[in-house]
């Protein structure tokens, strides 16, 4: 293998990795703009994954020969996000409306959609007898890319450009679309402003309830689809019940190295899905893998550190992160 | 037949638990009037005030605005009805531009225009005689510049009615004129003002009329024109109070405090406090003058211990021992040597005091490692946080009560008598009375005065010019982190301070100065 071929192995491993990242982390980053810290991400993805194959697996049976395989990744979409979101309603009523405190609610999500996610694709495994898997068929509209032969033939460029499956191309779409949203919208202004100062805000008129459930509930589900990418691309749609597990936690650790701005993803998630993959595409002898796998929470680690000496009040976490809101608090 | 006041209110009551902060006040306000709101800390002014700006909802009564019964349920109703309140703590999102925050809330039709929004608060800013830029961030302005921002932020909104909490508490005196000139100016417009204040100066200067509250009751509405300071204290109170600063001159005073050379850098390396020195005598108030941020904080945390020092000495001569050289020793040294600082940061929460904890637990912080064993000695702490309430009359449910639900001059007067009860030997206060009501402040003034009596060196670090030059012996004024001048309070005018407030030894101030 020359060294061309094998940076150009390692890229698209790399971007293939980090898509569920990508959903995962953006998805928080626009839940924790809204100044709720949502740390059920690792239970959202997980829910996500399980609903996603789910929908998917159901759909491909109940169809049969005649299954379309834009159906059926329209469906997967469609099963995660919903599942995502209201995996993040409830947490929203509790920490929003109930007020409970946002870190003990995220981590009782993580437990909550860990283990739902685990219930049904187990169940799905005992009543098919064996692994979950969809049609070869349908996997090619998952896995494979959604681009003409032609195009990912072209040498090198072909691979590196056109060469990912859909998701990867959706989700370079909507964290763009999300960037402009929060960057350049009124709407994607005053998000903002509920997560610096929520007392600001109100005072303005704007309705902070509704702006932190819309954050969160749209996040929420933004994230549960990052679950169902990587059960249907990198895990080849077969539930595997470890397989999703860390996930969640890289992509919230993920928010910060990206310093709160859904752009940084773009690139951020691909690197951390390189570091993810490192042990296997570039081992060194006497290096055990699990130093590789805590390659990326130092990396996050570091960049903490070096944001917190340069104090750049840009880079710094929304300044009403974690904290509820309450009117006549004082 | 009178015509239609521009806000009415009627039979306003609000009760905080058993707490009643509002009790069935009734008054209005007409068009082209500034009305003083006056009353003691924790009379309920900003409550009241909360309940038009759609903060609180009022638990009975009912509010009429240019005649017509409204219900104000949010900030944004209160924008429907042109009200607007600028806040003490400003409502301001700091990462933001000045015209980012301008516009926030707001349901204007089509995309966000921003260059366009800009526009309008150059416009706004002309017509008043504001001088703001806005483009600029929150956080690289001073506190006057954060205030303009807000109160553009109501205009915008083409805000009618105008409440200002408070607005001069942490204003130079330059930058108050110019604050009441706007305000001025927009009487003319024919808008209505409310200013809320305690200071008597300030609602003799200003205001057209004046309500004064006392304990969350409507006591009374004057005309400024016909009453005079000494009345609304009365009025404000309850009984008739002396207002006198008892200023007897130094006995014997020795050198407590010798700094020389001191240099002080913040974070970035830049000079804080630039070749600083000065003698504090024992038995001698020193005030402290300077514009915000001159490097009041740092002289203060460098003699406490609590910041580093580049260069200089500070010699601490305590009464009947050896003088010994404070530079390089511990935070915690220094304060069992017997220097005490009380600082009062414009959150007033931020330094000294725990939020959550009661007063007893407020207490505690300073005697935490005098007690014997491994228990915690409660019983002197609660006598102390009694003795406190008492003195210094703190008006709380009780001595376990959370400070941070105690409304700000209380929280102050639990700050400055905890340091006080510590029996210290240097007494450091920054802007001590900094939002507390005139009847407390002079208590705090006299408690300055009898800690001096006993011999301790007392620097305070004040805003108040006339405050300073009625209370300390002589005033240390700093500028840009320099020693400006040193001047015996009892012979120097309010001007020579300002213009050694704005020019390193008074000479090339600039005009307004």
């Amino acid at each position: 293998m020359s060294t061309l071929d094998f940076i150009v192995a390692l890229i698209s491993a790399a971007v293939l990795n980090g898509a569920p990242l990508m959903y995962g982390t953006s998805g928080e980053i626009l839940t924790q703009k809204s100044g709720n810290m949502n740390l059920g991400v690792e239970g959202l993805m997980f829910m996500g994954g399980a609903f996603g194959l789910l929908g998917a697996f159901t759909y491909g049976n109940a169809a049969g020969d005649s299954a379309s395989g834009v159906v059926a990744v329209i469906i997967a979409l469609v099963c995660a996000f919903a599942a995502g979101m209201a995996g993040s309603l409830i947490f929203s009523f509790l920490t929003i409306t109930l007020r409970a405190n946002q870190n003990v609610t995220g981590l009782a999500l993580t437990i909550f959609g860990t283990g739902l996610g685990q219930f049904v694709g187990e169940l799905m495994r005992i009543r098919v007898g064996g692994n979950v898997s969809i049609s070869n068929a349908l996997k090619v509209s998952f896995a494979g890319s959604p681009f003409p032969k032609f195009l990912q033939d072209i040498p090198v460029a072909g691979k590196l450009i056109f060469g990912y499956n859909v998701f990867v191309y959706l989700g370079i779409v909507m964290i763009i679309v999300m960037h402009h949203f929060l960057a350049k919208t009124r709407k994607g202004l005053y998000l903002r402003a509920v997560g610096e100062s929520p007392s600001t805000a109100d005072a303005a008129g704007i309705n902070v309830t509704r702006y932190r459930y819309f954050a969160t509930v749209i996040g929420g589900g933004i994230s549960a689809v990052g679950g169902m990418v990587y059960t249907m691309t990198i895990a080849g749609t077969v539930w595997n019940h470890t397989g999703l597990s860390g996930e969640g936690w890289i992509a919230v650790a993920l928010v910060i190295f990206c310093l709160w701005k859904p752009i940084n993803s773009l690139w951020g998630s691909v690197l951390f899905g390189a570091l993810l993959i490192l042990y296997i595409r570039l081992p060194i002898p006497f290096i055990p893998t699990q130093i590789y796998k805590v390659v990326p929470y130092i990396v996050t680690a570091l960049v903490l550190i070096m944001v917190s000496i340069r104090q750049k009040r840009e880079d710094q976490p929304p300044a009403a992160l974690g904290t509820a809101f309450f009117r006549e608090d004082r | 037949m009178e015509s239609v006041h521009a806000v009415e209110l009627k039979g306003i009551t609000k009760r905080f638990g058993s707490n009643t902060a509002n009790d069935n006040i009734d008054l209005y306000v007409d068009r082209g009037v500034i009305m003083a709101l006056l009353g003691e800390n924790g009379s309920g002014k900003t409550t009241l005030m909360n309940m038009l700006a759609g903060i609180y909802l009022p638990d009975e009564g009912r509010i009429f605005v240019g005649g017509k019964e409204v219900t104000i349920s949010s900030p944004k109703d209160a924008f429907d009805n042109h009200i607007g309140m600028i806040h003490q703590h400003f409502r301001l999102v700091d990462v933001f531009t000045a015209a980012e925050n301008v516009v926030l809330g707001l349901d204007e039709p089509g995309r966000l225009d921003i260059k366009a929004a800009s526009a309008k608060v150059k416009e706004i800013s002309e017509r008043y005689g504001f001088e703001i830029d806005p483009d600029k961030k929150i956080y690289d302005m001073s506190v006057s510049e954060k205030q303009t921002v807000e109160i553009i932020k109501v205009l915008y909104r083409g805000a009618d009615i105008l409440i200002l909490d408070e607005p001069t508490a942490v204003l130079t005196p330059q930058e108050i004129e110019r604050l009441f000139k706007v305000m001025k100016a927009m009487r003319a417009d024919g808008k209505v003002i409310i200013i809320i204040t305690h200071k008597l100066n300030e609602v003799m200067e200003v205001s057209d009329v004046v309500a004064v509250l006392r304990k969350g009751k409507h006591i009374k509405t004057v005309r400024t024109a016909e009453t005079d300071p000494k009345e609304l204290t009365e009025l404000m109170v309850g009984r008739k109070v002396e207002l006198n600063i008892d200023r007897k001159t130094p006995v014997d005073p020795k050198p407590r405090l010798t700094i020389a050379g001191l240099t002080v850098k913040d974070g970035e390396g830049v000079k804080k406090l630039d070749d600083v020195g000065f003698i504090a005598y024992g038995g001698e108030i020193l005030g402290v003058a300077g514009i915000a941020g001159s490097g009041q904080k740092e002289l203060l945390e460098a003699i406490a211990g609590l910041r580093r020092i580049e260069e200089g000495s500070i010699i601490y001569s305590p009464e009947g021992k050896a003088p010994q050289q404070i530079v390089g020793k511990s935070a915690m040294e220094i304060k069992d040597a017997g220097v005490a600082m009380a600082f009062v940061p414009e959150d007033r929460l931020g330094m000294g005091l725990v939020g959550g904890m009661g007063m007893t637990g407020n207490m505690l912080l300073r005697t935490w490692n005098k007690g014997k064993g491994i228990f915690v000695d409660r019983r002197a702490p609660e006598k102390l946080a009694s003795d406190v309430m008492e003195s210094l009359e703190v008006v709380t449910p009780g001595i376990y009560y959370p400070v941070r639900k105690l409304s700000g001059g209380n929280v102050q007067k639990v700050l400055v008598g905890r340091e006080i009860a510590s029996a210290p030997s240097v007494l450091m206060t920054a802007y001590a009375v900094r939002g507390l009501d005139i009847n407390t402040s002079y208590t705090i003034y006299n408690l300055m005065c009898q800690q001096k009596d006993k011999g301790v060196a007392v620097i305070f670090v004040g805003e108040d010019l006339d405050v300073l030059l009625e209370l300390c012996d002589r005033i240390l004024v700093l500028c840009g982190g320099k020693v400006s001048g040193i001047v015996d309070a009892r012979t120097a005018t309010k001007e020579q301070v300002g213009i050694l407030m704005t020019s390193v030894g008074g000479k090339g101030g600039k005009a307004d100065a």
